[in-house]
C-alpha cells in the first residue's frame, strides 16, 4: 500500500510541476502562436505587432512541411497561424484541420495580386492567404556547363556524369521528370509514372547526390555543375557565387506557394486573423519581402522593392515564363505510388 | 523498501518513454484505418517482405556488417595498445581517443562531408602530391567510412575495459609455460576478451544498421537504408502503419542478433552491456 501511495504522490508532483510551469501570468490582451519556416520573416515585424496590438507572439520554426505536419498531427501545440506550402495546405484541408478564414477580417487581402488567388490547393480561397511564392528550376555553373540550359533533359546528359545534384524530394524529382515528358506534375496515371520512373532509374548513374539543404554549399563551392533548386535558394546562391545562373526550363515547372492558415487547434481565431491581416499590410509585407528576398504576391510591395531585385527573372519570372508551369496538388492515395517509385529508384 | 522507492522515477520513465511508444508502434503496425473504422490487418507486414524492401534490409545489414568488421579489425589492436600497462601516458592517449566523442555526432558527419569534397582538403592534398583523387564522397565507401569513424569508440572501449581487467598472472603463466606470442593471444588473451568483443560488436552493429543520417549526408541519399525508409514513412508518406511494421521487423532483427551473440557470451566480465 505504501508503495502505491509513493507512486501516486510522485505522479501528482510531476504532473503539478508541468502545470505550474505553464501558468505564468501575463499583461497581454492575448497570446498567439505562429509556426513558420526557418529564416522566413523579419523578426522586427513580430515586435511591432505586439506593440501595436498588445498581443504577444510566440514564434517557432520548422524545417520541412512534413515536420510541421507531423507535429501538428501529433497534437500538443495549439498554433494559431501556420505558414506551410501549397500541397500541404491541400492535405490539411482534406484532413479537415484548418479553419475557414473570414476574409472580412482581412481587409488587406485585396492588396494581393489576383493571379495568386483561387489556386489549385485552395480553389475557393477559403482557408489560406498567400505569403510568398517561387518556382523550381535549374541552377547551373556557367564555368562548368557550355551547353544551352533551357530544358530538363540536360539532367540526362552523359557529359555531366556525377556533376548533377537532384533534390531529395519525391514530389519535385518525379514532378520535373513528368514535366520533361510532357505530362502534368500532378499525374496520377500509372503508365506516365512508370515512364518517369524508368527515366529517373536511367539518370541515377549520372547523379552525384540527392540532397536537401546541402545543395547550397555544394553549388556555391563549385562541387557540381547542375542542380535542381527552389528559386528562393537560387537567389541566395547566385548572390554568393556569380558564376551560377537560374533558369525555368521550357517544358514548364512547379510554382509553389507558402500561405498563412489557421489550424483548428487555434483558440484565438480573431487574433490570428488580425495577425494575417497585419502581415498583408504593405509596409509589413515589404519588410518581409526585403528580408527574405523571395517573390511576394503583393502587387504594391513589388513596385516598392529595389529594381535590381524585381528585374531579376529568378525572383520575378514573367507571366510567359510560367505559362506551362503548375501548382502541386495533394495526391492523396497516389502519394504511396510516388513513394514506392522513389524507394525503387533509390534502393536500386 | 527505501531502495524500491528510488526506482520509481525510472519505472515511470520507462513506462512513458519505452513501454507506451512500443505499444503504440505495435498498435499502428497491425491496424489499418478504413472508411468503416479501424480493422486488424497484416498488410503492413506483408509489404515489408516485398522484394524491393528486402533489398533495402539486405543493404543495411551488409553495410552494418562491413562496418562492424572494420571496427573490430581496427579497434582490437587499438584496445590492446590502450590496455598495455607498460604504456606511459596511457591516460592521455585514452582522453585523446575519446575527445572526438564530445562533439556532436551530426557535426562530425558534416565535417566528413566537407573533408571529402571534390574541392575539399583531402582531395586537394592528394592532387598536390600528384596522386589520383579518392572520389569516395557519395559512394558506399563514404557511408562505411562514416559508420566506422562514428562507431569505432563503441568497439574499442568495451574491449579495452575487459582487457585492462585481465589477470596479469594468467598471461605470465602462459609465458612461463613457453607459449609463443601467437599462442598466447589465441588461447589466452582473445578468449578472455570475448565478452568485450561481443558487446563491442553489438554496440557497433545496432547503430550502424539503424542509421539514416550517415547514408543521407555521406551517401548523398543514393543508398537507402532501413533507417531512411522508416524516417520517410513517418515524415514523408505518412504511412505510419508501414513505418511501424518496418520498425518492428528491424527491432526483431536486432533482438535476434543479440540473442545469437549472447549465446556465445558465457559470462559478463565487466564488458557486457546487459
Amino acid at each position: 500500500m505504501k508503495k502505491v501511495c509513493c507512486f501516486v504522490v510522485f505522479l501528482i508532483i510531476s504532473a503539478a510541476s508541468v502545470f505550474l510551469m505553464s501558468g505564468c501570468s501575463e499583461s497581454y490582451k492575448a497570446t498567439i502562436k505562429v509556426y513558420n519556416w526557418g529564416d522566413y520573416i523579419d523578426k522586427d515585424v513580430l515586435e511591432s505587432f505586439t506593440t501595436e496590438h498588445n498581443i504577444k507572439v510566440i514564434y517557432s520554426e520548422f524545417a520541412t512541411n512534413e515536420d510541421m505536419y507531423a507535429k501538428l498531427k501529433a497534437g500538443g501545440e495549439d498554433y494559431d497561424v501556420v505558414i506551410p506550402s501549397d500541397y500541404m495546405i491541400k492535405r490539411m484541408i482534406n484532413d479537415d484541420i484548418l479553419y475557414k478564414i473570414d476574409l472580412n477580417n482581412i481587409p488587406n487581402y485585396k492588396l494581393i495580386d489576383d493571379r495568386f488567388k483561387n489556386l489549385a490547393y485552395d480553389r475557393e480561397n477559403e482557408y489560406s492567404v498567400p505569403y510568398m511564392w517561387g518556382t523550381v528550376g535549374l541552377l547551373y555553373n556557367k564555368k562548368m556547363v557550355d551547353d544551352v540550359v533551357d530544358s530538363w533533359s540536360i539532367l540526362w546528359n552523359e557529359k555531366y556524369k556525377k556533376q548533377i545534384l537532384m533534390l531529395d524530394s519525391q514530389r519535385d524529382s518525379i514532378g520535373i521528370t513528368l514535366k520533361m515528358l510532357g505530362h502534368s506534375l500532378n499525374s496520377k496515371d500509372e503508365a506516365q509514372l512508370e515512364e518517369a520512373k524508368e527515366m529517373l532509374m536511367d539518370q541515377k548513374p549520372l547523379v552525384l547526390a540527392y540532397v536537401g539543404d546541402a545543395v547550397k554549399d555544394k553549388m556555391i563551392g563549385g562541387e557540381a555543375a547542375l542542380a535542381v533548386v527552389w528559386s528562393g535558394d537560387a537567389i541566395y546562391m547566385k548572390r554568393e557565387n556569380p558564376d551560377l545562373e537560374y533558369v525555368i526550363p521550357k517544358e514548364g515547372s512547379n510554382i509553389w506557394f507558402d500561405a498563412m492558415v489557421i489550424p483548428k487547434t487555434s483558440k484565438n481565431k480573431k487574433e490570428a486573423e488580425l495577425f494575417i491581416d497585419y502581415m498583408c499590410r504593405t509596409d509589413i509585407a515589404l519588410k518581409n519581402a526585403e528580408f527574405i528576398g523571395f517573390s511576394t504576391p503583393h502587387t504594391e510591395v513589388k513596385s516598392q522593392l529595389p529594381v535590381e531585385l524585381t528585374s531579376d527573372k529568378t525572383v520575378y519570372p514573367g507571366v510567359d515564363d510560367l505559362s506551362n508551369s503548375e501548382v502541386f496538388e495533394d495526391l492523396s492515395d497516389t502519394l504511396s505510388i510516388y513513394d514506392r517509385i522513389w524507394t525503387e529508384i533509390k534502393a536500386k | 523498501m527505501k531502495k524500491n522507492w528510488i526506482s520509481y522515477p525510472y519505472v515511470v520513465w520507462m513506462i512513458i518513454f519505452t513501454l507506451v511508444p512500443l505499444v503504440l508502434v505495435i498498435y499502428y503496425s497491425v491496424v489499418s484505418v478504413t472508411d468503416n473504422g479501424i480493422a486488424l490487418t497484416l498488410q503492413h507486414f506483408k509489404k515489408v517482405f516485398e522484394p524491393i524492401y528486402i533489398i533495402v534490409f539486405l543493404r543495411s545489414i551488409k553495410l552494418a556488417l562491413i562496418s562492424t568488421a572494420v571496427c573490430l579489425v581496427l579497434g582490437y589492436p587499438m584496445a590492446m595498445i590502450l590496455a598495455d600497462r607498460g604504456l606511459s601516458k596511457r591516460n592521455i592517449l585514452i582522453v585523446l581517443f575519446v575527445i572526438p566523442m564530445w562533439m556532436n555526432f551530426l557535426a562530425r558527419t558534416y565535417a566528413w562531408m566537407t573533408l571529402l569534397e571534390k574541392n575539399g582538403p583531402i582531395e586537394t592534398m592528394l592532387s598536390n602530391l600528384g596522386l589520383p583523387p579518392l572520389g569516395i564522397l557519395y559512394t558506399e565507401k563514404a557511408v562505411i567510412l562514416g559508420m566506422v569513424y562514428n562507431f569505432l569508440p563503441f568497439m574499442v572501449l568495451p574491449i579495452y575495459s575487459v582487457l585492462s581487467k585481465t589477470e596479469k598472472h594468467i598471461v605470465e603463466a602462459a609465458e612461463d609455460l613457453g607459449a609463443t606470442p601467437y599462442i598466447k593471444f589465441k588461447r589466452i588473451i582473445f578468449p578472455l576478451s570475448l565478452p568485450g568483443v561481443i558487446s563491442g560488436i553489438t554496440m557497433v552493429f545496432m547503430p550502424a544498421v539503424t542509421t539514416f543520417v550517415i547514408s543521407e549526408l555521406l551517401g548523398g541519399s543514393q543508398y537507402t537504408l532501413i533507417g531512411n525508409l522508416i524516417e520517410r514513412q513517418f515524415l514523408g508518406t505518412m504511412d505510419w502503419g508501414f513505418g511501424s511494421a518496418l520498425s518492428i521487423v528491424l527491432m526483431l532483427l536486432i533482438l535476434l542478433s543479440m540473442g545469437v551473440m549472447s549465446r556465445y557470451e558465457k559470462e559478463n566480465e565487466g564488458g557486457g552491456l546487459w
